[in-house]
């Protein structure tokens, strides 16, 4: 009797309670996904999926073997190699700021990886060749490409995202591969991070051939440790997958612009995640130019929810994927949007802040990088930096850089420039330029094009060279003041980048990437010129040497074998000469 | 008896595990058949068993992404678009510019630079049956590695004679689909070898069909009719290796497919074809139960105490301008002056001293 008590009682205290608020000694890690749907002025449509996993764990201070939600192949990697923060963005395709409005978070075509690394780390090269190598095998992208030739450090620009003691910039590495090709072998072990794979939740959206049928497809992982609660006492980590989309109109949406989550994934929602603590779905049906409702939801929202993103008040209609009444109806989910009363085409915003880049010049010899940076609000002046990283077999001649606004020279507060070092190091250069209310800025800078070796070129070298996606971050002045968000109660599209006064948002946009031809040898001449060398010292040599060395001698004749007397025979009879 | 009878089938095979290394060396959009043969080879390959943590596959670039491919994200076999072998759950372990014959030998011989991942890594032991299929552009005794190398039948031969030595494979299976195939085994000399090739030398391997919507060929003949064979097999089949040897006659394959058996040391009738293009697991089941005694809040709760911070920590401001405009570039560190400024200095102040004297000192100063 006793004993059964006794066993009861360890029963009991063995079985964990789930519900337990955090005694300090439990580690709790919860994962939010959510999906933004956002309907873009060109009538093509921006898909965001954002899935959060938070861990009130120290990954740095090791003693962490037992890994829930957050992939253990991350957290092995952040704790062995010192990583502070981690941001990894895969991207195929062009986010079109000009046309599309600010974009939640962009990415540069190709693959982009900056890390912070903390101030234990001693040899930060060394850490950073390996974690480029860990991370190639994880997600099956040729990011060991990645080495001293196109990483640089920048001073001004990527400052961390996540919580920050010091900001030294020689713990930061920054690369770009732009030529690399992002495809289903990318998608599929992001897939394979998530805690619920693809089997349930809002990941069973994304199927490949539908992503990856679209204008801009951006999928990216970012590793940060963000403050455990409102008094930030303590650290925890946050892993946070974002994937972008954006489906064609024309393309995707046989030119009709109303969507439906069918239209455009081929698959509709049927549960939440089991894992997850939340799980949304948001509509943004933000009225433009302060009109009624010109879009239109079904089925019926859970909740409106508005919010100041971007500098801007927005509405969006919530479905919650927990909530019981969701699935009364119907066992799918299929969110449609549908357009009240056609759209004026016309009446397209302008973002405040949108930059273009191309190269100018002409010829195989030198050319031009023209950068134009449009600041479009009617009174407000705001800081930009630009930073731009190109390859040193392109060389930049800076006492051509030119900065031109309205007319006059523009000189910027701040300039760091260096310079490359031919096959070892990128040029940087990186530059805070004040951009006056309306105006347009024009950076120029000429470079020459250097012959390289031809050994060095790739299989293809007649498809060019890729010059990496510039990038600007700048503190964007807001048409309404932002009041500082609770990171938990909030949409997770509003806690990217953390907010430091609500007058100005930050924003961080790229460029397009530059395709240069270089100077390209023949690379059939070696075969040509040695066919042509031996066969022009084959005919003269040896003609001299046969005329020098060639004796003559008279032969005698030869009574000649069998086969030529029976012949002088036959010739005999017929009457012939004889042989 | 019996149950001697069913050891000996059991053990039949000397391998454990089972690996494979898929090749496509060819670049550009018009060799989208050579893509879609090693696709084809791989999902073969994993529907028979082997996971993909022991496949190695190359592709030499990239099809189903490529701007021109009217189907993204698929890369078909069949024209008229009915099997899309690149499916949902693909993982390519070298891409684009890493397809080199360096890549490929280092694959091969293990000599892997440390910090490659394991999932480019050819770990295999000497119990390891190994699949090698290549495909791409050849000739008499070459392959071409995406237009600009290309490694040879000498090469590949000694690449596999440091795979026995160092008792990287128990068995090999090579196929090679590409024109004058037949050259690139005809130099191997490592025992456990075998090989077949989609064409004997001086002969042309062939395309199979276009797909006017894709606009060029899908795949090659060879590995046209073997992908039908393989789909005839599933992991118990009993199809042996002289099957796989009929597979695609003069008639259908106007190349004459060639082997090679002489260094095997099973006769081929014995060789089964998941030997090589499925995987052995040799699982042994036992009915004793094992306690796992390890409850999880004991587990749990040996973490250590989080250290609370003193202050609370803040988030750094992402563009600190003032921060950033009075940021000094860093001093270069002050060093003494070397030697050669020191002695020219030095003989500078001798020869002057010499020419005017030390008492003229107080005049000059």
């Amino acid at each position: 009797m006793a004993a059964a008590a006794v066993l009861l009682l360890l029963l009991l205290a063995a079985c964990p309670s789930p519900g337990r608020a955090g005694t300090g000694r439990e580690r709790r890690d919860e994962l939010r996904e959510e999906l933004l749907l956002s309907p873009l002025p060109t009538g093509d449509v921006a898909a965001t999926f954002q899935f959060r996993t938070r861990w009130d764990a120290d990954l740095q201070r090791g003693a962490v073997s037992h890994y829930r939600l957050f992939p253990k192949a991350l957290g092995r990697l952040v704790a062995a190699l010192g990583v502070r923060e981690l941001h990894l963005a895969l991207t195929q395709g062009f986010w079109r700021t000009r046309f599309w409005g600010q974009p939640p978070l962009q990415a540069p075509a190709g693959a982009e990886l900056w890390v912070w690394f903390q101030p234990t780390v001693t040899d930060v090269d060394k850490a950073w060749k390996e974690l480029s190598n860990i991370l190639s095998g994880i997600f099956c992208a040729s990011l060991n490409f990645i080495d001293s030739t196109n990483t640089v450090i920048p001073t001004a620009s990527f400052k961390p995202l996540g919580l920050a003691n010091g900001t030294d910039h020689h713990l930061l590495r920054y690369a770009v591969l732009p030529r690399e090709v992002v495809c289903t072998e990318n998608l599929t072990p992001w897939k394979k991070l998530l805690p619920c794979g693809s089997k349930a939740g809002l990941a069973v959206l994304l199927k490949a051939e539908r992503l990856f049928h679209s204008s801009y497809h951006s999928q990216a992982v970012h590793i940060r440790p963000v403050c455990r609660d409102a008094s930030c006492m303590a650290v925890s980590w946050e892993l946070r997958q974002t994937l972008t989309v954006v489906f064609d109109v024309f393309s995707s949406g046989q030119g009709k612009k109303d969507w439906s989550l069918f239209k455009m994934f081929s698959r509709t929602l049927t549960d939440a995640c089991p894992l997850a603590s939340q799980s949304k779905v948001y509509v943004d049906i933000s009225p433009k130019n302060k009109e009624k409702e010109l879009l239109e939801v079904t089925p019926p929202p859970t909740s409106v929810h508005e919010a100041v993103v971007q500098g801007d008040k927005k509405t969006y209609a919530v479905y919650d994927l927990l909530s019981p009444s969701l699935f009364n109806t119907s066992r799918s989910l299929n969110v449609q949007l549908k357009w009240k009363r056609p759209q004026d085409s016309s009446e397209m915003p302008i973002p405040v802040l949108h930059a273009q880049r191309y190269v100018g010049g002409y010829g195989l010899q030198t050319g031009e990088i023209c950068t134009l940076i449009y600041n479009t609000h009617p009174y407000r002046a705001f800081p930009v930096i630009l930073l731009e990283t190109v390859p040193w077999y392109l060389r930049l001649y800076v006492h051509t850089l030119t900065i031109i606004t309205k007319g006059k020279e523009n000189k910027p507060s701040y300039i760091h420039y260096q310079p490359a070092q031919d096959r070892r190091r990128p040029h940087l250069l990186e530059m805070l330029i004040q951009l006056p209310a309306n105006s347009v800025t024009k950076i120029t800078i000429q470079f020459e094009r250097a012959l390289l070796k031809w050994t060095e070129y790739p299989p293809d070298p007649n498809h060019g060279f890729y010059v990496g996606s510039s990038v600007l971050s700048a503190l964007v002045p807001s048409v309404i003041a932002m009041k500082d968000v609770d990171v938990e109660q909030s949409p997770l599209f509003t806690s990217l980048f953390p907010s430091s006064d609500g007058s100005s948002y930050f924003v961080r946009l790229y460029t397009e990437p530059l395709l240069v031809n270089l100077p390209t040898p023949d690379f059939s001449m070696p075969y040509n010129v040695i066919c042509l060398t031996c066969t022009v010292v084959a005919v003269c040599y040896g003609s001299f040497y046969n005329l020098l060395t060639r004796t003559f001698h008279v032969e005698e004749p030869s009574r000649g074998g069998l086969a030529k007397r029976l012949a002088n025979v036959i010739r005999k009879l017929r009457g012939v000469p004889l042989l | 008896m019996e149950l001697q009878d069913q050891a000996e089938q059991f053990f039949r095979s000397g391998h454990t595990n089972n690996w494979a290394v898929l090749v496509c060396t060819s670049r550009f959009w018009f060799n989208y058949r050579h893509v879609a043969n090693t696709l084809s080879v791989y999902r073969s390959v994993k529907r028979l068993g082997i996971p993909d943590s022991h496949i190695v596959l190359m592709l030499a670039d990239d099809m189903a992404c490529n701007p021109r491919n009217p189907k993204p994200a698929t890369v078909f076999s069949h024209k008229n678009m009915e099997l899309n072998v690149y499916g949902d759950d693909v993982e390519v372990d070298y891409r684009s510019y890493e397809v080199t014959v360096e890549n490929f030998l280092r694959v091969l011989t293990g000599r892997i630079p440390p910090s490659t991942p394991r999932s480019k890594r050819l770990l295999s032991d000497d119990r390891s049956n190994i699949l090698i299929y290549m495909t791409g552009h050849g000739g008499n005794g070459f392959l071409k590695f995406q237009d600009s190398e290309e490694i040879t039948n000498v090469e590949l031969a000694d690449a596999f004679e440091q795979m026995w030595q160092k008792r990287r494979y128990n068995e090999l299976l090579f196929i090679i689909d590409t024109c004058q195939g037949a050259s690139m085994y005809e130099r191997f000399y490592s025992p456990n070898i075998m090989a077949l090739a989609s064409s004997q030398v001086g002969e042309d391997s062939l395309s199979h069909q276009p797909d006017l919507g894709i606009g060029v060929h899908l795949m090659d003949r060879y590995t046209f009719y073997v992908l039908e064979f393989l789909e005839e097999i599933h992991p118990a089949s009993q199809t042996n290796m002289n099957d796989l040897f009929q597979v695609c006659p003069k008639s259908l394959c106007v190349s004459t497919p060639g082997h090679r058996t002489d260094l095997f040391q099973r006769d081929p009738q014995n060789v089964l074809i998941t030997d090589f293009f499925g995987s052995v697991r040799k699982v042994e089941i036992t009915t004793e139960t094992i306690a796992l005694d390890r409850d999880p809040a004991a587990f749990e709760s040996k973490f250590p105490e989080d250290e609370l911070a003193t202050e609370p920590l803040k988030y750094a401001e992402q563009l600190p301008v003032a921060q950033i405009i009075h940021q000094k570039p860093k001093q270069k560190d002050w060093h003494p002056p070397g030697g050669f400024i020191l002695g020219l200095w030095a003989l500078i102040i001798m020869v002057f001293f010499k020419t005017y004297g030390i008492k003229h000192m107080k005049h000059v100063f």
